[in-house]
């Protein structure tokens, strides 16, 4: 039975997301933070972790609210609807990739620090781009009490401010992951990259035979597990994101006139704001029956309905960016119109983690070779 | 009074068995889709029966009221037998007008008398309903609308044409809409709605061909044709009002339908179990990369339909345009279905070209029900039309 679940706590999450993102990110602030060094104003990052949302994957044990990764999906959906940048979705990556596959040890020493405020980054993708977390050319030897990293990585968010990096490495041959602290990286290590959406804090991570006690190995390399938890906060990203430029273009449609008609009553430019709310509508139900998998743990669902989510979501977002800017005319093509806010946000989000065409290859098998009765 | 699990559980298994048991047999020739369809009075005939079986046997109109003819019961049980009919893929209760949008208008908005006489011969198919409210002028332009009623007594004079009356051949009721009055402030405040009697002296309805070849819709002429007074609903000059009701019905964003299976629906897993089948090079259809893609990319969409149902439910997942979700259903499933059918025949090499013949892949039917998937995204106003009203009522952008 296919159902989309809405718990009362995810209720009252996106009751409370919905607020804080309209108070603390309007599109006026989202660009005067652009000019800044951090991601997000650091007394907004303190209103998170008050409100407790750093610890929501986090078991109550480790000083979480031991709540599911699908009741942080409203919270993702919320900074995406207002391009907020912040290091919320690195750390809870890394959150999950602690608690999936960290050892016990290092559980109990990131795990309650994090859920206190500790920002923390993964760093997954190698030089090539390649969107296979496992085909990995960064390495690690272990010999004795030690590991050696050597690592090139791209796209490691708010590294600078990140308290622990989980980085993602061959280990004596086999894909691993390797805890890396900030106080450990070497000058220069981190290296702030350009990238297309410029509310990203997006760094290279660059170590070349870095020297780490062994037990900073994680037990476990659960790249599945990590990937799916990519996959749902980006879908969630998109799906706000695509709620933020429907209401950009719906503005200029309204109140521009040109031929002294508004805009918004030529076919032409209403036909496809149409398709762009029907495909938002679909990218949110992709999003919200993938966290309903996550959170009754359907094993079976839960790849297809990410990797379905991803596809879509991606393709439905960056043709809103790109139709938002077109409709915006000459205006559109500057920079201060806040139609290129969100394409580049969905030309970041399409790229990131793979885009359609990648998870429908993979997707393939998923849905079409199983069905076989 | 509240229904327990065990109730449920019990009558979905009995649903399940008598719709496997009482599934009617091939009857040796095509079936039509849909009611848009019906096009011989064989074809006709058999879906009466079927209907008028399903209803004696308490499986359609089961949450409408046992006054008028229901069962009065809680409409999850109406949602098991209509699945189970899906399920099952027995033929579709061909008096779609009446038990979707006629009867649940009538329930609504109708008087004592008119539910007490309209709404059994509706379940049991004994009293066909068909609609006419598009004209050959105004096709999606439902408030042009010219057919006029002017009254006589306590009577109203009928003159023009209503165009794409489905069953109009073998309809007892009409929903019309007409226009009583050109003086009013706009083209919306003449029209009025009536039930209207299809035996009147007067009113003829003429088959047309579809571009298929077969024959399912007519179009409706009125010469001088008289309907008692007593046949309009609501006031003269309300027309537009029950009319908009009626499409609220229409297009699903209301519920109170009777329930029961309305159409075959083609599924996205009978495309892949013909991508199975169908070769490409000499392999199977599906083993091609560039069809695999499609085929994932069409369920991908049709998963994402089938989850707006359950979305909807939440209101917290649908605020920023809440009417989103049941104004578009029309428009994404008829196109999906549209696309889908080109989707099937483009898997069939050189077969693609054939039509209904012994000959083609499936008999013809991808090709055929390519060409009806238009009555879909035609019928009910076009999907250009959808368009124009989703982004003027749900995103509040200006007319045109």
């Amino acid at each position: 039975m296919t159902t989309i679940d809405f718990s009362e706590e995810q209720t009252m999450l996106m009751e409370t997301a919905v607020d804080f993102c309209r108070k603390h990110s309007p599109l006026d602030r989202v660009r005067a933070q652009i000019e800044q060094q951090a991601s997000v104003d650091p007394g907004v990052w303190q209103e998170m972790v008050d409100l407790g949302w750093l610890g929501i994957t986090i078991p109550e044990n480790y000083g979480g609210l031991g709540l599911s990764l699908a009741d942080v999906v409203p919270i993702v959906e919320s900074m995406g609807r207002h391009l907020m940048g912040s290091a919320f979705v690195p750390t809870t990556v890394a959150t999950q990739a602690l608690i999936t596959s960290g050892s016990e040890a290092q559980k109990e020493q990131w795990l309650p620090a994090i859920a206190a405020g500790a920002s923390a980054s993964v760093a997954l993708t190698e030089e090539d781009g390649n969107w296979n977390l496992t085909e990995l050319g960064s390495h690690a030897e272990i010999q004795g009490n030690e590991v050696r990293l050597t690592a090139k990585k791209n796209f490691v968010l708010d590294a600078n401010q990140a308290s622990v990096i989980i980085v993602s490495a061959n280990i004596d041959g086999q894909p691993g992951l390797v805890l890396v602290t900030a106080d450990q990286l070497p000058e220069g290590a981190l290296v702030r990259e350009t990238v297309i959406d410029e509310t990203r804090r997006s760094y290279t991570l660059a170590l070349d035979g870095l020297a780490l006690p062994a037990d900073q190995v994680l037990k476990g390399a659960d790249f599945a597990g990590i990937e799916q938890a990519a996959l749902l906060l980006l879908t969630a990203e998109m799906s706000g994101g695509l709620s933020g430029v429907l209401h950009v273009i719906i503005d200029y449609l309204t109140t521009r006139k040109q031929f002294d008609q508004y805009i918004g009553s030529y076919q032409s430019l209403k036909h496809p704001t149409v398709q762009i709310l029907l495909s938002m509508e679909a990218c949110r139900s992709h999003l919200y029956r993938a966290a309903t998998c996550i959170a009754q743990n359907s094993a079976g669902e839960i790849e297809a309905a990410l990797r379905m989510a991803k596809a879509q979501g991606s393709e439905a977002f960056a043709f809103a960016g790109d139709r938002a800017v077109q409709f915006h005319g000459g205006f559109g093509f500057t920079y201060e119109c806040d139609a290129q806010l969100f394409l580049r946000r969905a030309l970041w989000c399409q790229y990131q983690f793979g885009d359609a065409a990648y998870h429908r290859n993979l997707l393939a098998p998923l849905l079409l070779d199983e069905t076989v009765a | 009074m509240s229904t327990t699990q065990a109730e449920i559980a019990e009558f979905e298994e009995q649903a399940d068995r008598w719709f496997a048991e009482n599934k009617p047999a091939n009857p040796g020739f095509i079936l039509p889709e849909t009611f848009m369809e019906v096009g011989t009075d064989q074809q006709f005939e058999f879906l009466r029966d079927w209907q008028s079986k399903v209803y004696e046997n308490g499986y359609v109109g089961m949450s409408w009221p046992k006054e008028y003819g229901g069962l009065g019961m809680d409409q999850v049980f109406q949602d098991i037998a209509t699945k189970a009919m899906a399920k099952h893929r027995v033929p579709f209760l061909p008096n779609t007008i009446g038990l979707n949008w006629a009867g649940p208008l009538i329930l609504a908005m109708g008087s004592e008398e008119e539910k007490s006489k309209y709404i059994k011969g509706i379940l049991s198919a004994e009293d066909i309903w068909c609609q006419g409210f598009s004209e050959p002028d105004h096709g999606s332009d439902l408030g042009s609308a010219q057919c006029k009623a002017v009254k006589d007594g306590d009577e109203y004079v009928i003159n023009g044409s209503k165009i794409w009356t489905s069953l109009g051949s073998y309809a007892k009721y009409m929903i019309l809409i007409a226009r009583t009055s050109t003086d009013g402030p706009n083209k919306y405040a003449g029209l009025s709605f009536f039930l209207a009697p299809m035996q009147a002296e007067g009113i003829e309805p003429r088959p047309i061909k579809k571009l298929t070849g077969e024959y399912g819709f007519c179009q409706t002429f009125f010469n001088d044709a008289r309907i008692p007074a007593s046949c309009m609903m609501g006031k003269e000059g309300e027309g537009w009002k029950v009319a908009m009701a009626t499409l609220m019905f229409e297009r699903g964003a209301a519920g109170g339908q009777a329930g029961g299976l309305a159409m075959m629906d083609l599924s996205i897993d009978d495309i892949v179990e013909l991508a199975r089948r169908a070769k490409r090079n000499g392999k199977p259809a599906i083993e091609d990369p560039h069809i695999r893609g499609q085929l994932v990319e069409l369920i991908t969409e049709a998963r994402g339909n089938s989850y707006m149902a359950a979305r909807a439910k939440v209101p917290a997942l649908a605020t920023d345009w809440p009417t989103a979700i049941s104004m578009s259903g029309k428009l994404r499933s008829s196109e999906l279905k549209r696309r889908m059918c080109q989707f099937a025949i483009s898997l069939q090499g050189a077969n693609g070209a054939r039509y209904v013949s012994p000959e083609a892949v499936d008999g013809g039917m991808w090709q055929r029900s390519y060409l009806n998937a238009f009555s879909g995204t035609i019928g009910g106003g076009t999907s250009q039309i959808q368009h124009n009203i989703i982004g003027e009522r749900v995103l509040g952008l200006p007319k045109g």
